[in-house]
């Protein structure tokens, strides 16, 4: 096709406005609220009212120069070009973000799943001619199981070692709140103790009408307290000072990166949770497909055998290898 | 088969040893004959299916998988079980339960060839993502999750209350899938009967002698002393069925030392140490290593260590046991018995000659400085052979150990309930103007200890590298260690063998910690 009114950088050309820019820019749009894609100081964000409540309790009402809210499916015109923000099933308000000018159709993923998940409006599907979606998990070998199997899996081993604590590391945006509604949905009723790194987010996704349950800060526990309960921490304490208040705990991680046992192993963790918030192989593959994309980009992590994959299918397709987008196991998003 | 395939995960992912003998425990309780049986063949390695090699799985995935989709992820895995259970693309539609591990069995058993690949491929379609993993590691054999078959016999021993003992006197007598043997376990049947004079037996072990209290209340004329060889103890059974070698755990190290086996003559089941050396001297156990760490020996690796055994017990002699007779009488027919089988690779361990433990002490000290001995072994006169550790029986008196103060250089967390410490420590001498590495510990210190030198090592960190520190050359540790040997493979020149912090001299100041010339005193001439 001609060359689209995307650039790789991700700017949109003839508005000089930009998806997920990592330095601040005049004009933003933000897919999600984590990090490596939503940073503060841009001069205007657009993004969810979702996303923007979370960027404003993790960085300030001031970490933009003006808020700019578009809910789910509606229409804003930027000087030509039309842009949409559509569910993308990672986390609470996340977001594809379909562009449509001079009727060419652009969506830019950002990150996203869609295996259900009751803390994220369900992905949905936009067809357009040029897809630039992630590719966190983008090796055959990222089959995610049913996040269901994995909680009994927890819960079994919570019910096995009464004395001890069960501490599971998660993101403590998203990751964080979707275990506990994983954890509620198989009918564990207990309270869910929390780092001081998750409670304010977790009240977010309750005022946004999500339900988690009791939930404790962990710090004002007694030790004796936390034996045979989860504790969820960022992933970063379970191995550090922070963990030994725990009653010997059992180290657990809840990530898709968490599937390779030997890296499971290597990194002390003894009950890993596959439980991700990133397409798999097959529904990385399957989007594709059914976007009905000509032209694939490949925005970020294993982007080598998409790209090979999407050609093999007689895509046109290319790595942008945007760096600042994380993909490391020690920190997905 | 699910069962199995989470006790397969769980094993391989807790690091500590209580919770995997826990979790064994609970397996063997709860699994029925002749599940259980099989699966402990598997964790001990006694069952592997022999046509089932990686190299068959692999090209049943390949058929299904693009050959360069596979190499990328093999190569971002790094395991190629790990690889092909995470990678194989079908699910069945309806959540259908694997076999039970006695039909695998069977099924591994009596499939052929030809047949195999497409059995494979059925199975792993029909397991699920996470028993996959489990199903691969169990067809090739190839399990790697850290287990000893001696942790699976004490997880029997600790299900049933019977005596970890008696359960291995029997081990190499009774067969997969154990129905015998799981009987006796769980007291509906008698104990299985095995050929004694054929079998391991759990050896006899020693204390460390306490200088202080032992050498005041015990007379040097009730005991018997030898010198304590340093190689790997050994059980060497002789009989019409053949030569076995067995290690102190009960693993038959037999087919690494075909040097050893093939020119054994006779029958009884002896004690003793296994060597290597020339002309039946002990060559140090830097040499002996090089024949352990292999499987199989080479003609070069025989020729170069040739290996002995320094006997000092007789436990059979013929078919008969004479393990209840005292220590005395059993070295007497020990004598008679290599006199009436005269032996190329088997030694008698001499007796030391001692009136007093002055005596006695004064030879220690001798011997530890001239031959490199590395300490007495004290065996009571009067002594059956009693299997495990008996109090007041068998003494070992070591050497007193080497010192040195080593500077601090890496410290690197720990795992299990130290995971959050940085409880491993490397440290260092001077070399002119730098730091060598000489050796790593990990114990020596209390958990009090452990707690400041944690904070020390946090306070004090100049680089991180991954979950190592490398710290400020400012803390000096009094490291004990058994003996320095040359070694090409550090830095330094030098290895150390046991090391262990024995002090912590925070009041040390760097500069006068030891030099690499103050180590070569302690490297052995030998």
């Amino acid at each position: 096709m001609a060359e689209p009114f995307l650039e790789r950088n991700l700017r949109i050309a003839p508005v000089d406005v930009y998806v997920d820019p990592p330095e601040p820019r005049e004009r933003a749009i933000v897919t999600h609220g984590h990090a490596d894609h939503a940073r503060p100081g841009h001069g205007a964000v657009l993004a969810t009212p979702e996303t923007i409540a979370i960027m404003q309790a993790r960085y300030g009402a001031d970490a933009a120069g003006r808020w700019d809210p578009l809910p789910y499916g509606e229409v804003r015109e930027i000087g030509g070009v039309k842009v949409s923000l559509h569910p993308a099933g990672h986390i609470l308000g996340s977001a594809q973000v379909l562009l449509e000018h001079r009727g060419r159709r652009i969506v830019v993923t950002g990150d996203y799943k869609r295996l259900a998940d009751t803390t994220a409006a369900p992905f949905e599907l936009v067809p357009c001619d040029l897809l630039v979606t992630e590719a966190t998990f983008g090796l055959p070998v990222f089959q995610h199981p049913d996040p269901a199997d994995e909680i009994a899996k927890l819960l079994r081993s919570v019910a096995s070692w009464p004395e001890r604590a069960h501490v599971v590391g998660c993101y403590a945006l998203g990751k964080a709140q979707r275990v506990i509604a994983l954890l509620r949905a198989a009918g564990y009723q207990e309270p869910v103790y929390l780092h001081g790194a998750m409670i304010r987010l977790c009240q977010l996704y309750r005022e946004h009408g999500i339900p988690l349950g009791e939930l404790r800060p962990a710090l004002d526990a007694p030790k004796a307290e936390l034996a045979g309960h989860i504790v969820i921490a960022p992933p970063s304490a379970i191995k550090d000072r922070w963990s030994r208040r725990l009653p010997d705990p059992v180290l657990s991680v809840a990530s898709g990166w968490m599937s390779v046992k030997q890296r499971a192993r290597q990194s002390g963790v003894e009950l890993p949770l596959v439980i991700s918030d990133h397409a798999d192989w097959t529904e990385l593959r399957q989007t594709i497909t059914e976007s009905g994309a000509g032209t694939v980009w490949v925005t970020h992590g294993r982007e080598d055998a998409l790209v090979y994959w999407c050609r093999q299918q007689g895509l046109a397709a290319e790595p942008l290898k945007i760096e600042a987008y994380e993909d490391g196991p020690e920190d997905e998003p | 088969m699910r069962r199995f395939a989470r006790l397969l995960e769980l094993l391989a992912l807790t690091p500590s040893r209580n919770r995997k003998l826990e979790a064994l425990t609970q397996y063997f309780a709860a699994t029925p004959d002749p599940d259980r049986g099989y699966a402990l063949a598997i964790l001990t390695g006694a069952l592997t299916f022999k046509n089932v090699k990686p190299a068959v799985l692999r090209d049943v995935v390949t058929r299904e998988v693009d050959p360069v989709l596979f190499a990328m992820s093999y190569d971002y895995v790094g395991d190629l079980g790990e690889t092909i259970a995470l990678i194989w693309p079908h699910h069945a539609d309806d959540e259908e339960e694997l076999p039970t591990l006695s039909e695998l069995v069977e099924l591994f058993d009596t499939t052929s060839k030809g047949q195999l690949p497409a059995l494979i491929a059925s199975l792993l379609t029909r397991a699920a993502i996470n028993e996959r993993w489990a199903l691969v590691k169990l067809a090739t054999g190839a399990l790697r999750i850290g287990l000893s078959a001696r942790l699976a016999k004490t997880a029997l021993a600790e299900m049933s209350g019977k005596d970890l003992q008696q359960l291995e006197e029997i081990w190499h007598g009774v067969a997969m899938p154990y129905g015998e043997l799981f009987a006796w376990l769980d007291g509906r049947g008698e104990r299985p009967d095995v050929d004694h004079a054929s079998r391991f037996h759990p050896m006899m072990l020693s204390n460390p002698l306490d200088e202080e209290k032992d050498l005041a209340t015990l007379d040097p004329a009730d005991f018997a002393a030898e010198w304590k060889w340093d190689g790997i103890r050994v059980q060497l059974i002789l009989g019409p069925g053949g030569v076995s070698l067995f290690s102190r755990t009960g693993d038959d190290v037999a087919p690494a030392f075909p040097d050893l086996v093939g020119a054994v003559e006779g029958e009884g089941v002896l004690d003793g140490e296994l060597l290597v050396g020339r002309g039946l001297e002990p060559a140090p156990f830097n040499d002996l290593q090089q024949r352990l760490n292999r499987k199989l020996a080479t003609q070069k690796l025989m020729d170069d260590h040739p290996a002995f055994v320094r006997v000092y017990d007789l436990l059979f002699d013929g078919r008969e046991d004479i393990r209840p007779l005292p220590w005395s009488a059993r070295r007497a027919r020990l004598e008679a018995w290599l006199d009436r089988h005269p032996q190329t690779r088997l030694s008698l361990s001499q007796l030391l000659r001692f009136a007093s433990w002055d005596e006695l002490a004064e030879l220690r000290r001798r011997g530890a400085a001239e031959q490199g001995h590395e300490g007495i072994m004290l065996k009571l006169a009067s002594s059956p052979y009693v299997p495990g550790r008996p109090k007041g029986l068998w003494f070992k008196w070591k050497r007193d150990p080497n010192l040195v103060d080593a500077v601090l250089m890496y410290a690197q967390r720990g795992s299990g309930k130290r995971s959050s410490f940085y409880s491993d420590y490397t440290f260092g001498v001077w070399k002119g103007d730098e730091i060598v590495p000489i050796g790593k510990a990990y114990f020596g210190f209390t958990d009090e200890e452990l707690k400041q030198l944690d904070k020390w090592v946090r306070s004090n960190t100049i680089q991180a590298f991954g979950p190592v520190r490398e710290v400020k050359k400012a803390l000096v540790f009094e490291v004990a260690f058994d003996s320095a040997q040359l070694s090409a493979r550090h830095k330094s020149g030098i290895a150390l063998r046991f090391p262990r912090i024995n002090r912590i001299r925070w009041d040390k100041p760097a500069a006068e910690a030891a030099t690499l010339e103050d180590m070569q005193i302690f490297v052995e001439a030998t």
